[in-house]
């Protein structure tokens, strides 16, 4: 799974040091109607300064929004928008200290290449010579070095990308919004775009505001991700915490694959809830790993990651346990292979069978196994999470 | 822009006035006139501010209107069914047959003719069809006939054909919009579950074509009704429709209630065909594409 | 193959769309009096006599005037009509625009007619005035239609990425939005310029005793020794609007390939 792709932002030190950072944007309890539909319900979120930030969630969750009335182009039903602690309210986009990379880049098609990026210089008091010197510069930053009287409607995507970033860099913003800068791009410039987008922002060093709803992109690039649903901030964390301990289910199937099997809490002590799981037997789940029930779930369940368990040979010694099933399905995707095993007394309460889906990663001499091969499946307790 | 619902609103609003404020005064205001009018009593050269229901008695007791009325309604139908069903094809070819990159051009060539002058190209119709006109004499020179054709002119087959020629873009363009929709895969699904292509167009294309054929027949319909010109010129002025006869209530008689009631007469039986157009085709009309 | 039939009967089509056109240059360089055939001989005499012509100098200059001024009008008030119905949402949009298009629809003789009882009931002297309030009227759809497309194929955030770049409202229109629609200014220009000069009907209702070209025309086709002249002129306007149309496309299509969208068809 490329989500566990470290990425070259995810270092605890950076993140140490971001955390320590003052607020860039603060939002507080901002609600947006369109008539009779609530976009945004309350939104409380302090962004840092120099951070790079994800706004995450499916469409309609108020995203897209939320960048839009941090860039100005959306009013407030009510509520605070603060940017470098001045309040926004009655600024306007033209005068926000934010600059944008729309989704669909908004290049000017009339424009060449440099008018595009110099677009926002017109009151710049500098000179002409200084001027272009500076689009220069912006365009090598973004490499496009060369590139000043190409007309603009001849670039390729990426570089209609890297044209509108270095229209809005040039601007010095204190924030830069990107609205789903990536979507447009095919999977390899994707990901080349993402390794890029990281090393600019480490560079100019401006707050980063990017909404995605490609959970993998933002896992990638974020310092700090907010999942939305609904108009409401589910989660906010950073990425590995986010995947390997969401709060709720409805985080943690947006998030990855992740395994829920129904659970019965017998008990609580001082750091674990003590529960008993159909196939898992009792297990004490760490408090840590104890996470909200959403209000559609029936009853309380545990979840795991397919990658977080793994198949291994009868009567293999360790410190895991291990639980015996029988192989329902595999399938096989080169580097990994998922395997769907019926844990055995899975039936659990309700007589119904939940395979649970386990990743492998194919190493060389490894066998991919068979279905109805049984198997046996370690597991620890700290890799799951309880959601009651 | 910090702009919400209520700005937006009162931006669209403030946009739309000038073109509206015009078309309230231009249009609006005079085709109210007109209806005030129509329920006015004409004294001789004047109007007598007086609502009657006189006007409209008279139109519907008058022979020469009903004579008239019926005229133009079967002048206008039988052009609307000439046009489209002679553009059908036409569109259809535009649309399955050809390229798209000469799809643009096709298109300008058919529209050409009817940006230009129009009353030169009704009055060339005449000279085609005329008693020595074009066909008359070619026909003559070749030897073909002894006498004229007199058939073809100052007749109501003479104004179809001009009719039919003048208003050809109108039906071609809403069938062609119509046929391009046509997502070309159902026609493969309808070929697929096994029926021929003759069936298939009669099942799936042409009910899917339906509204672009509704929106042509009425595109043709309403205007063609209203036509003065072509009476006028073709028609050597002794078949008139009814524009020539609002013309003449109002103009040469001078008695504008009366013009004012034919006017809205005729503005009712053509609302009124037209919106029963509509609904009898109206399970073509529902299909979303 | 496919459409080979369908060529044929497309190709016949185009030659009965054109016929009347086709045979317009033949008459005006025909020497013969009467419009029928046989031929007799080539002359130019009837393009010379149309250039003496006094009275068609002065329906000229009217008709001119009229088709300028109305297609200034029309687009000014299509720009309006145009930006409004496709950037904004409003109470009553469809009635509104349902009613700046309602000249598409309703005949001529009803929008003239209606018109010209309003302007005698007002005592407003008929003259060339009148005839550009009306001309205005029925090319304000033709030019709403044409910058609608033009003003649709442009992406909204292009408006936002200017305001973005520290634009004003009136500074982004200038230095984005004009530039991109400007093609289909000058196409709604061209348009109307064309629907205005061959209007007859309003013409000949409002226009008083002031002469249009095809006001003109239609008078003197009473006439059968004018015909010939008539013919030479035709061909000159017919030239004249197929050069129009023409420029009006390639803008049209500039327009559309500017802005990067896809080209949807014709002017209706």
């Amino acid at each position: 799974m490329t989500t566990q792709n470290p990425g070259p932002k995810s270092t605890a030190a950076h993140r140490a040091a971001m955390a320590g950072a003052r607020p860039m944007i603060e939002i507080r309890q901002v609600q947006k109607h369109y008539g009779d539909y609530h976009a945004l319900r309350g939104i409380d979120l302090t962004i840092r300064s120099g951070e790079f930030f994800s706004l995450l969630g499916p469409s309609g969750c108020g995203k897209t929004t939320l960048l839009r009335t941090i860039a100005g182009f959306e009013d407030i039903s009510s509520g605070v928008v603060l940017i470098d602690g001045q309040d926004m309210q009655d600024v306007p986009a033209n005068r926000r200290p934010t600059n944008m990379v729309f989704q669909s880049y908004a290049i000017f098609p009339h424009l060449t290449v440099a008018e595009n990026v110099g677009f926002g210089l017109r009151r710049d008091p500098r000179s002409r010579a200084e001027k272009a010197a500076a689009v220069e510069q912006a365009l090598e930053m973004v490499g496009l070095k060369g590139y000043s009287s190409r007309a603009s409607h001849a670039l390729s995507g990426g570089q209609r990308q890297r044209v509108a970033l270095a229209r809005a860099l040039i601007l010095k913003p204190k924030v830069l919004l990107l609205d789903e800068p990536l979507s447009a791009l095919d999977r390899k410039m994707r990901e080349q775009m993402q390794v890029e987008l990281i090393k600019l922002q480490r560079q100019v060093g401006i707050t980063f505001v990017l909404v995605t709803h490609d959970q993998e992109e933002a896992l990638v690039m974020s310092d700090r991700i907010a999942v939305m649903f609904e108009g409401q901030i589910a989660q906010l964390d950073g990425p590995e915490a986010l995947y390997a301990r969401p709060t709720s289910r409805r985080v943690a199937n947006f998030i990855g694959v992740m395994n829920f099997l129904p659970a019965r809490v017998l008990g609580e002590t001082a750091d674990a809830v003590q529960i008993e799981a159909p196939g898992l037997g009792r297990v004490d789940i760490p408090l840590a790993n104890v996470s909200q029930a959403d209000p559609g779930d029936d009853g309380p369940s545990i979840g795991f990651r397919p990658e977080a368990v793994s198949l291994v040979a009868p009567g293999a010694q360790g410190a895991n346990r291990v639980a015996e099933g029988v192989i329902d399905e595999v399938v096989y995707y080169g580097d990994m292979t998922y395997y769907d095993v019926r844990l055995d007394g899975s039936a659990g309460f309700d007589g119904q069978a939940r395979p649970v889906r386990i990743a492998m990663r194919n190493v060389f001499g490894r066998e991919v196994q068979d279905v109805g091969t049984r198997a046996n499946v370690s597991w620890s307790p700290g890799s799951l999470v309880l959601f009651r | 822009m910090a702009s919400g619902n209520r700005s937006q609103t009162a931006q669209g609003l403030t946009l739309i006035a000038p073109p509206l404020g015009y078309a309230v005064l231009v249009l609006a205001a005079p085709l109210l006139t007109i209806l005030a009018y129509s329920f006015f009593k004409d004294g001789y050269l004047t109007v007598i501010r007086e609502f009657t229901l006189e006007n409209y008695r008279t139109v519907w007791a008058d022979p020469i209107f009903h004579r008239i009325m019926l005229r133009s309604l079967g002048v206008a139908a039988l052009v609307t069914l000439a046009t489209v069903v002679l553009a059908f094809p036409v569109a259809y070819f535009l649309s399955f047959a050809v390229s798209p990159q000469k799809k643009a051009m096709w298109l300008f060539l058919i529209t050409i003719p009817f940006w230009t002058s129009y009353l030169i190209r009704v009055f060339l119709w005449k000279v085609i069809l005329g008693y020595n006109g074009v066909i008359n004499s070619g026909l003559k020179t070749l030897g073909l006939i002894e006498q004229p054709l007199t058939f073809i002119l100052y007749n109501v087959n003479a104004m179809v054909i001009t009719l039919a020629h003048a208003y050809a873009p109108f039906a071609i363009l809403p069938i062609f919009i119509a046929l391009e929709k046509i997502d070309r895969s159902l026609l493969e699904a309808g070929r697929d579950l096994g029926e021929s292509r003759a069936m298939t167009f009669w099942r799936v294309t042409l009910p899917l074509a339906m509204p672009g054929v509704v929106a042509a027949a009425l595109i043709v319909f309403i205007p063609t009704i209203g036509d003065y010109v072509t009476p006028a010129l073709i028609g050597g002025g002794k078949i008139p429709m009814i524009a020539n006869m609002i013309q003449a209530q109002m103009l040469d008689l001078d008695n504008r209630p009366m013009g004012s009631a034919l006017a809205v007469t005729a503005m009712l039986i053509v609302a009124v065909i037209s919106l029963a157009f509509i609904a009898v085709n109206r399970r073509f009309l529902r299909v979303r594409q | 193959m496919k459409g080979g039939g369908l060529r044929a009967y497309a190709l016949i089509y185009l030659l009965f769309l054109y016929a009347p056109i086709l045979l317009l240059p033949i008459f005006a360089f025909n020497s013969g009096t009467i419009i029928a055939f046989p031929l007799r001989g080539f002359t130019t005499e009837w393009f010379a006599q149309m250039w003496g012509n006094a009275s068609l100098r002065r329906a000229l200059t009217n008709s001119l005037t009229i088709a300028v001024s109305s297609s200034i009008l029309a687009t000014c008030l299509g720009v309006f009509a145009a930006r409004a119905s496709t950037r904004f949402a409003f109470p009553g949009k469809g009635p509104i625009m349902g009613l700046i298009m309602l000249p598409l629809v309703l005949p001529e003789i009803i929008v003239s007619i209606s018109l010209l009882v309003v302007l005698l009931s007002l005592g407003v002297q008929l003259s060339i005035l009148t005839v550009i309030l009306g001309h205005t009227l029925i090319c304000m759809p033709y030019a709403t239609v044409i910058l609608s497309t033009a003003f649709n194929s442009l992406d909204r955030s292009l408006e936002e990425a200017a305001y973005d770049l520290g634009e004003t409202r009136i500074s982004a229109f200038r230095l984005v939005i004009l530039p991109l629609v400007m093609p289909g200014i000058i196409s709604s220009l061209l348009m109307s310029f064309t629907i205005s000069l061959d209007e007859f009907i309003i013409a000949f209702f409002l226009a008083g005793n002031e002469p249009t070209l095809p006001t003109y025309i239609f008078s003197q086709l009473r006439f059968p020794k004018q015909i010939p002249m008539i013919m030479a002129l035709g061909t000159v306007l017919v030239l004249l609007s197929i050069a129009l149309l023409t420029i009006a496309e390639y803008f049209r299509r500039r327009g559309i390939a500017k802005t990067g969208a896809k080209d949807t068809g014709g002017f209706l």
